[in-house]
């Protein structure tokens, strides 16, 4: 199951997904776990609402950072976030 | 903070991530590996709820995101519910370790309502027999039932099961029951020797061969289950050359609380002597992570000795664990004798030699379960029929 700009990610049951203002990061926790995931990572989790397909959440970062061509990057970071369990396809 | 900048010179504190809380040390069961100090019978006087909630919020404020529940069995405590919703409300992410003894259909609802957000469940074993042998009661029952109260409630399904030498035979049928349980996470995790366990060693340590069996089907089960099931694998550490990095570095990522409030780097360094730990009733949560002798004796790697000291490798395990250390070498800042560069490795080495000639060690020797009576006898509060 690949990811594609038509796929609709949310984070995976059992996981949280929440600003730390201590590690000044957004973390991921888990049962008896942790990641803490650097700003690019941060912002697409967030937009992962089980609604916005992953064209929609790449558009929505590039008009908030005022930038493009971020398509890939949000792909190839979903791709990994599935494949760990974070993320699942709804 | 003059002591603390000398014995950790490298790095500043960070804050604790894990808060775990050991809410009692009463529990229906009676594991011959029970990892609570054997003379649990000398700390009964529990903390209160209003205790436990500051200790909540003051672990929250430093930074700490993990909040564990356990024991002892923590449904014993009738404040769980009230616990857990605090904790969930200040943001921890909330696990509950438990035997599963005590959870029934209202009081999963409960905990549910309250925000909790994980159950992690322990088996001592798959099949009936062995379960009731080990736990020394009957609960295998019950705890299937606990098990399907977890998936009906929508939490993750976390399986734990302590392996030794009595058990580990049965890998394959724990795997299945896992799977029949329908968990996503299942760790098998050999037994440590620490406390019960460590006085019942000579009847759970396992042999080589079975260690290598076991590893072989799990192996197996993990390339066929793939991503359905993750299967974690502990491996006894004294068959290993280097020490495991214990607690992920003592008062580095753990803050444990034990049932009287007594705060410990781990939840077996109680045993280690000349160390006073300090009391959450006494002081508070940020004097306690940042300055009490406890947390800050072997922090870092400023407190070791020869051969760690000069070790390039002192950053990957810091020396391993103090209470082997005391256990096996006599000297709690001596090098883990798990390690092979450890002058009592011989110690370690002797130990799994004698493993590997035992045969019918069961029967040559009684397992001693922890209860209370065993404790007390242990404490030196009370006879009992000890070996
Ligand atoms: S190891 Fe066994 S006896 Fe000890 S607290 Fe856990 S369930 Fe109870
Ligand atoms: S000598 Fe000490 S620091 Fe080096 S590997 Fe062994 S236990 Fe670790």
């Amino acid at each position: 199951m690949s990811v594609g700009i038509a796929s609709v990610p949310q984070i995976a049951p059992g996981f949280r997904l929440q600003w730390e203002p201590m590690q000044d990061a957004h973390v991921l926790l888990y049962p008896e776990g942790m990641v803490k995931l650097n700003a690019s990572a941060g912002e697409i989790l967030k937009r992962c609402d089980g609604a916005a397909n992953v064209a929609a959440i790449t558009a929505d970062i590039e008009r908030q950072f005022d930038t493009t061509g971020l398509g890939d990057d949000v792909l190839a970071f979903l791709d990994i976030a599935t494949r760990q369990g974070w993320v699942q396809i709804a | 903070m003059n002591a603390v900048q000398k014995t950790a010179p490298a790095a500043a504190i960070g804050s604790p991530h894990w808060l775990l809380c050991e809410l009692t040390y009463r529990c229906p069961l009676h594991c011959a590996f029970c990892y609570n100090p054997v003379d649990f019978a000398r700390h009964e006087a529990e903390l209160s709820t209003d205790d436990w909630l500051r200790v909540l919020r003051e672990a929250r404020a430093l930074g700490a995101v993990q909040c564990g529940f356990s024991g002892g069995e923590p449904l014993q405590r009738k404040d769980l519910e009230t616990l857990v919703a605090e904790a969930r409300a200040l943001g921890y992410y909330t696990n509950l370790i438990t035997s599963g003894i005590g959870l029934n259909a209202e009081r999963a609802q409960r905990l549910k309502q309250a925000g909790l957000d994980h159950v992690q469940l322990s088996f001592q074993d798959s099949t009936r027999e062995v379960n009731d042998f080990l736990s020394s009661t009957r609960t295998f029952d019950l705890k299937r039932e606990a098990a399907a109260l977890i998936k009906a409630n929508g939490w993750p399904m976390v399986m734990n099961c302590v392996i030794h030498r009595l058990n580990i035979d049965h890998i394959e049928r724990i795997i299945e029951l896992a799977i029949e349980l329908d968990a996503q996470y299942l760790e098998l995790a050999n037994v440590q020797f620490y406390s019960w366990a460590q006085l019942n060693r000579e009847q759970l340590l396992p042999t080589r061969e079975q260690l290598q069996r076991a590893e072989r089907i799990t192996r197996q089960w993990r390339e066929r289950l793939g991503s359905k099931m993750k299967l974690i694998f502990v491996v006894p550490d004294y068959y290993e050359t280097r020490p495991k990095k214990c607690m992920n570095g003592w008062g580095n990522i753990f803050l444990t609380i034990a049932p009287d409030g007594t705060a410990l780097p781990c939840h077996t360094a109680r045993m280690l002597p000349g160390l006073a730990f300090p009391n959450v009733r006494e002081h508070g949560v940020r004097e306690i992570w940042y300055e009490s002798e406890g947390f800050n004796r072997y922090r870092g790697t400023g407190w070791m000795k020869e051969p760690c000291a000069s070790c390039p490798e002192k950053e990957n395990d810091y020396g391993g664990c103090r209470c082997q250390a005391y256990m096996l070498a006599q000297d709690p800042a001596a090098a883990d004798p798990v390690c092979d560069k450890s002058p009592k490795h011989a110690v370690v080495a002797a130990i799994v030699d004698q493993a590997q000639q035992q045969r019918s060690i069961v029967e040559a020797k009684p397992l001693l379960f922890r209860d209370p009576k065993n404790s007390k006898a242990l404490s030196g509060l009370g006879t009992s029929a000890l070996p």
